[in-house]
């Protein structure tokens, strides 16, 4: 690693005002951050922890809609159960460890293409709020590793509806068990949303087709038949884009049969 | 016998009481007082020129000590190669020189440039990232085939091609071979690749180099499965230090593998720096640097064809493999494509024609060598795939035709130049079926498919050659070291004993089962035994613990030390007791004269040994220390028979072994719960190669899994609980213990049962499949299906 | 340079670190408790794993500062108070779930992690909450069979036995 200042501020204006400063970087839970450092492949001058905030932990929900704290852990949201499709999902991510460290507000602010927290969020159609607004899942990831995030705008909290049924299946790379294709599905008022992660080039997406069909049907069988074009799949060491796009497939059905 | 401590007992290993309270002291616990760190600047790129190295103004960075370059090691040697093999014209190998530091060209992503020798290691690579490097980039090669075609690029300027040799074993055979495929009613073809693979001992490498210069000495420590070997291959052939100057110590060592048998140039880099700067260097490897840096595994590209007559009998067999030596000669690369896989090829089958060429090949990758099993899970895998396809192809039962096969009769002469001693196949067999629970198979079946799964059962046989030695037969095949162990047995005045062996346990639990052989020997209990290892220091020479030979050989020459022992102190008893040496016997700790109730303790022996008042002083010295040396007359032959049952989700590609269950004859068994612990560890790498881990580089030459994010290591939920059973022993004839090694079996035998089930799988499912290459991946399983 | 102060093992430790030292190098270094081991740098291995504040985290994966005031318990710390192995340290004796031992406190930190969460697993419960920590001598089957034996559950009848 490159040397850096580590602040911990102890409020969220205290933090906003030291990631003012140039080439300073938010550090959430760091399972991500901190092996990027490692490579070298990052050069912060400072390192702002949001890990001493209280404001920025906790889960509420609220008539409804279930708001964590940006810095609320991956463990945390696995014990909480009021959603219960979220909570299984934090519950897989990573290993029990990483759990204990790694926040819904690092994951979603660094939108991984493998990455299973952003899947939740498109597939809810959660609200990201930052310290400034608040953007829509739809507008807020919009491609690797990118979002609508400004400078020095950091992720304070997810808002999340809970859906009437919901459901994450994950299909894990065989080494770093992150997706190689996740599907999350859910069936909310106003139809059904199904985001994938770990397959495109893209990053986190809608597959709109499938939400068409099981707007119809919400079952496994509505999604026979449909097919994803393998153009913008990754291709790497651990699948073709063919075998990307049938995965999405696949685990789109077992993610609307796990949500019942 | 000792009631629960001799050979035999389960005993619970003394070692894991520092290893389960975090004191037990690895290398890099280990801090010498003004130690600096070095940092290696490494090439980024597989085959380049070397135009200039500039580290004028690295060299001013804070905390930086010396830089060193390849411009620095002019005069000092090369890190040497430790065996050589002759290829089928009988010339010797070709043999590039292997540079500390690169010096012209860099020939792998991670051959080591430079090194930065700083206060701390920070600063040590905050200085190495200032140094700057011009080098010109050449094309590389990585793919063997094509490195030994007509005009590819070289990665030796000053060798005539990529061919490190060409070998032919046995090449006075060879037309008797050909001819017999000619007659052959059955001809079974395969061409298949055994995976890159890279070792990963859960302890990356850690070298630190220490100098005193009052006496001129210097030490280094290091992660080392054969501190000797390192102290004889660094000192006499790349730092020119003798040996009486130089102490290699290897602490406790987590894991090995074989990766860390070789001698590497961090480990001279440091042994040399601490000299020239007079302080101590340590270098700690990162993992991401552990997997350009450590020698790799396997990387077989082979064609097998088995010849059978009408019968179904095996007549002969014919093999061509490419075998990668990536860069550089790694310490015993060049004999594990040679003399540990051509040798086993006849495998447990009496195939009286056997053929095997093989060509060593440069490429611009890191170094390959011995890994768990070394060219024996090639040649495994080879074989037992091929007559598996055989007897697909044939449509017979495919345990029918291995022990149709089967050799019966022992001892056995290969037409491979080895001769297994004892074995009994049939037991194996046997003994698979039970604990498999084979025919519980079908019902088994049906469930699968009842749950949209498609099972497989994969079954095969291996065998392997262990306790590697004798040394005057490894000498003439090309070994350029003796393959013997030692062992020197102190007992102390009250009756304890020290022993110093020159074999290294890095999990084997060697300070556990030695001190039972020796329990068993005298009839005490194992606790008066201490088990002294790792530091040449203080242990008499050793060639290491590799090639599952640390019982085999190491312990057998502690028993024959201990035998030694035994018979002064018989002597000293007889004295003692008035009596006839011969009428003397050793039970229980006490020695007795036959027939009589006239005896005297262990301890009392002992004592006089070296309290000698009333003692033969004229006969005997005092003292009771005894050293002894054992080459063996030959290898041992471990072999058994393993079964695999898996699960393939027919919609996504992916497998899962459901059962997996090994029957292995290890001869006799020190202690049961060791060996099953090493059949365990053996199994889940086997099982890693089979379905997870695939060492892949990209035709750059770039490593495509350079960490744990792309190179899949097995987790405790890839694997399930295993079967095991070693109840069937036919004892090793030639070693006093009658032991065969169990180290390296489970790596050995595994992978192509779970290979045989996924092909059995998709088979029964109605696919054409007759072969996939490892690692069995989803997705590449997906593709054989939907091909 | 900050000043940092923690409790390992129920000792308060004060010491000088960068932004960037990790847990585990204080730990190693500083505190000079050399049993948490580093075995890669992309926080898959799990050989540095310990317990901050009653939870289990990877320390080659959180600065130093970040424990500040922290309690942190390691592998140092778990044995009985008279010295003698605790239920899970005995159980990885007992059961052979270890070899080379360097992988064996991650494993022995993250067990007494699943057991507070957990405290009669299933196998397929203890084989998942491992998923973090890679062993390369064992085999995992000695390791699961300690677990599920310091959770006092009948190993009697597994495989092998």
């Amino acid at each position: 690693m490159y040397a850096f200042e580590l602040t911990r501020p102890t409020s969220l204006a205290d933090a906003i005002k030291a990631l003012g400063e140039e080439d300073a970087q938010p550090l959430s839970g760091g399972q991500t951050l901190i092996p990027t450092l490692k490579q070298r492949l990052a050069m912060p001058s400072t390192l702002v922890s949001l890990s001493g905030i209280e404001e920025l932990k906790g889960i509420k929900n609220e008539g409804g809609t279930l708001s964590i704290g940006a810095a609320t852990t991956h463990a945390a949201v696995a014990r909480d159960g009021s959603y219960p499709a979220l909570s299984d999902l934090a519950g897989h991510i990573g290993d029990p460890h990483v759990r204990n460290r790694g926040t819904i507000g690092g994951s979603i602010a660094n939108n991984d293409p493998s990455a299973c927290y952003p899947a939740a969020a498109l597939g809810s159609g959660a609200t990201i709020v930052t310290n400034n607004r608040e953007i829509g899942a739809d507008d807020f990831f919009t491609g690797l590793f990118e979002t609508a995030l400004d400078e020095g705008e950091i992720v304070t909290a997810v808002k999340f509806p809970i859906p009437e049924k919901a459901a994450y299946v994950k299909f894990e790379q065989p080494a770093s068990r992150f997706a190689l294709v996740g599907v999350f599905v859910a069936k909310t008022a106003d139809g059904v949303r199904v985001a994938v992660t770990g397959a495109s080039e893209g990053g986190v997406f809608r597959w709109s087709e499938a939400e068409k069909a099981l707007d119809g049907n919400f079952s496994p069988d509505a999604v026979d038949g449909l097919t994803l074009p393998a153009d913008d799949m990754i291709g790497d060491l651990h699948g073709s884009p063919e075998y990307r796009a049938h995965l999405v497939g696949v685990i789109t059905k077992r993610a609307v049969a796990k949500a019942g | 016998m000792p009631a629960d401590g001799g050979i035999g007992a389960p005993m619970k290993r003394r070692e894991d009481i520092r290893f389960l309270t975090g004191t037990g002291r690895y290398t890099d616990d280990l801090n010498r007082p003004g130690q600096a760190y070095v940092h290696f600047l490494r090439s980024n790129v597989a085959h380049g020129r070397l135009k200039s190295v500039n580290t004028e103004e690295a060299a001013k960075m804070p905390g930086v000590v010396r830089i060193f370059t390849g411009a620095d090691f002019e005069g000092v040697g090369s890190i040497p190669c430790g065996w050589q093999v002759t290829d089928k014209h009988g010339q010797p190998m070709q043999e590039p020189a292997h540079p500390v530091l690169a010096q012209g060209k860099v020939r792998h992503v991670g051959d080591p440039i430079a090194a930065v020798v700083a206060e701390t290691p920070d600063q040590a690579r905050d200085a190495a990232e200032a140094i700057e490097v011009d080098i010109e980039d050449l094309p590389a090669v990585v793919d063997m085939k094509k490195a030994v075609e007509e005009g590819a690029p070289k990665v030796h300027d000053d060798l005539t091609s990529n061919l490190c040799y060409d070998w032919g074993f046995v090449e006075e055979n060879k037309a008797a071979v050909d001819e017999a495929f000619e007659k052959a009613a059955h001809v079974t073809r395969l061409e298949l690749k055994n995976n890159r693979l890279v070792a990963n001992p859960m302890e990356p490498r850690v070298a630190i180099g220490d100098y005193d210069p009052a006496g001129d000495n210097s030490t280094l420590y290091t992660t080392s499965q054969n501190p000797h070997v390192i102290r004889l291959l660094m000192g006499a052939f790349v730092l020119g230090i003798p040996e009486h100057k130089l102490r290699v110590v290897a602490p406790d060592v987590g894991g090995g593998f074989g990766t860390k048998i070789f001698h590497y140039a961090e480990e001279a880099f440091c042994t040399f720096a601490a000299k020239q700067l007079k302080r101590p260097v340590k270098w700690t490897s990162s993992r991401s640097e552990a997997f350009m840096s450590d020698a790799h595994g396997r990387d077989h590209v082979t064609t097998i064809e088995l010849a059978l007559d009408g019968d179904n009998n095996f007549t002969a067999l014919r093999t061509e493999t490419f075998a990668n030596m990536g860069a550089y000669l790694s310490t015993f690369a060049p004999s594990v494509p040679t003399w540990l896989h051509g040798t086993l090829m006849a495998g447990n089958y009496k195939t009286p024609l056997i053929y095997v060429n093989v060509k060593a090949v440069f490429t611009n990758t890191v170094p390959v060598d011995a890994y768990r099993g070394a060219g024996r899970p090639e040649a495994t895998y080879q074989l037992e795939r091929v007559i598996d396809k055989a007897a697909r192809e044939l449509g017979v039962d495919p345990i029918d035709l291995r022990r149709q096969n089967f050799v019966t009769e022992f001892p056995y002469a290969t037409p491979v130049a080895v001769e297994y001693d004892t074995g009994d196949y049939n037991a194996t067999m046997d003994k698979l079926s039970e604990i498999a629970d084979l025919s519980g198979f079908e019902a088994r079946l049906a469930e699968s498919k009842k749950n949209g799964k498609l099972r497989g059962l994969g079954v095969n046989c291996y065998i392997e050659a262990c306790g590697i030695a004798p040394s005057n037969l490894v000498g003439q095949l090309g070994a350029r070291a003796g393959l013997y162990e030692s062992a020197t047995v102190r007992v102390n005045a009250t009756g304890g004993l020290t022993v110093m062996t020159g074999s290294h346990s890095h999990g084997q639990g060697h300070e556990t089962a030695f001190p039972q052989v020796i329990a068993e020997m005298i009839g005490i209990d194992p606790s008066m035994v201490e088990i002294v290892h790792g530091d040449t220091a203080n242990t008499p020479m050793g060639m290491g613990t590799y090639g599952s030979r640390s019982l085999a050989v190491g312990g057998s020459a502690m028993v024959r030390a201990t035998e030694k022992i035994i018979n002064k102190a018989k002597k000293i008893a007889a004295h003692l007791l008035e009596a006839s040496e011969g009428d003397i016997e050793l039970k229980d700790g006490a020695f007795s004269v036959a027939g009589t109730d006239k005896s005297v303790a262990w301890g009392d022996v002992t004592l006089a040994a070296y309290v000698p008042h009333n003692y033969p002083l004229e006969e005997i010295e005092p003292g009771l220390e005894e050293t002894a040396f054992y080459d063996p007359a030959n290898f041992t032959y471990p072999a058994g028979a393993y079964a695999c049952e898996v699960e393939v989700d027919p919609e996504t590609g992916k497998v899962t072994i459901e059962r997996f269950a090994a029957a292995d004859d290890f001869g006799n068994v020190v202690n049961p719960m060791i060996v099953e612990g090493q059949v365990h560890g053996g199994l889940a790498q086997g099982i890693g190669q089979a379905l997870l881990e695939g060492c892949a580089y990209d035709e750059d030459g770039q490593l495509l899994t350079g960490s744990y994010m792309d190179y899949a290591m097995p987790r405790a939920d890839d694997v399930p609980y295993y079967d095991v059973d070693h109840s069937c022993q036919t004892p090793c004839t030639h070693n006093p213990l009658g032991v065969k090694g169990c180290g390296e079996a489970g790596a050995i035998g595994s992978p192509p049962a779970v290979v045989n089930a996924v092909v059995d799988a998709l088979q029964r499912a109605g696919k054409d499949v007759t072969h996939i290459d490892m690692p069995l991946s989803p997705s590449r399983v997906w593709a054989a299906m939907n091909q | 340079m900050t000043n940092v102060t923690m409790t390992i093992n129920g000792r308060s430790v004060s010491g000088t670190v960068e932004g960037r030292t990790l847990l585990s190098s204080f730990i190693r270094e500083q505190a000079g408790l050399t049993g948490t081991h580093v075995g890669c740098d992309t926080a898959q291995c799990g050989a540095c794993t310990l317990h901050v504040n009653g939870e289990s985290v990877k320390s080659c994966n959180m600065f130093a500062l970040e424990a500040d005031g922290a309690e942190v318990t390691t592998i140092e710390g778990m044995a009985n108070d008279d010295g003698s192995l605790s239920t899970i340290q005995q159980a990885f004796q007992d059961h052979h779930g270890l070899q080379c031992g360097f992988c064996t406190p991650g494993m022995v930190m993250t067990a007494a992690a699943l057991l507070k969460e957990n405290p009669t697993p299933t196998e397929e419960e203890v084989r998942g909450y491992l998923s973090g920590n890679l062993c390369r001598c064992t085999g995992y089957h000695n390791i699961v069979k300690a677990i599920m034996a310091a959770s006092g559950q009948d190993v009697s009848r597994i495989a092998a036995e």
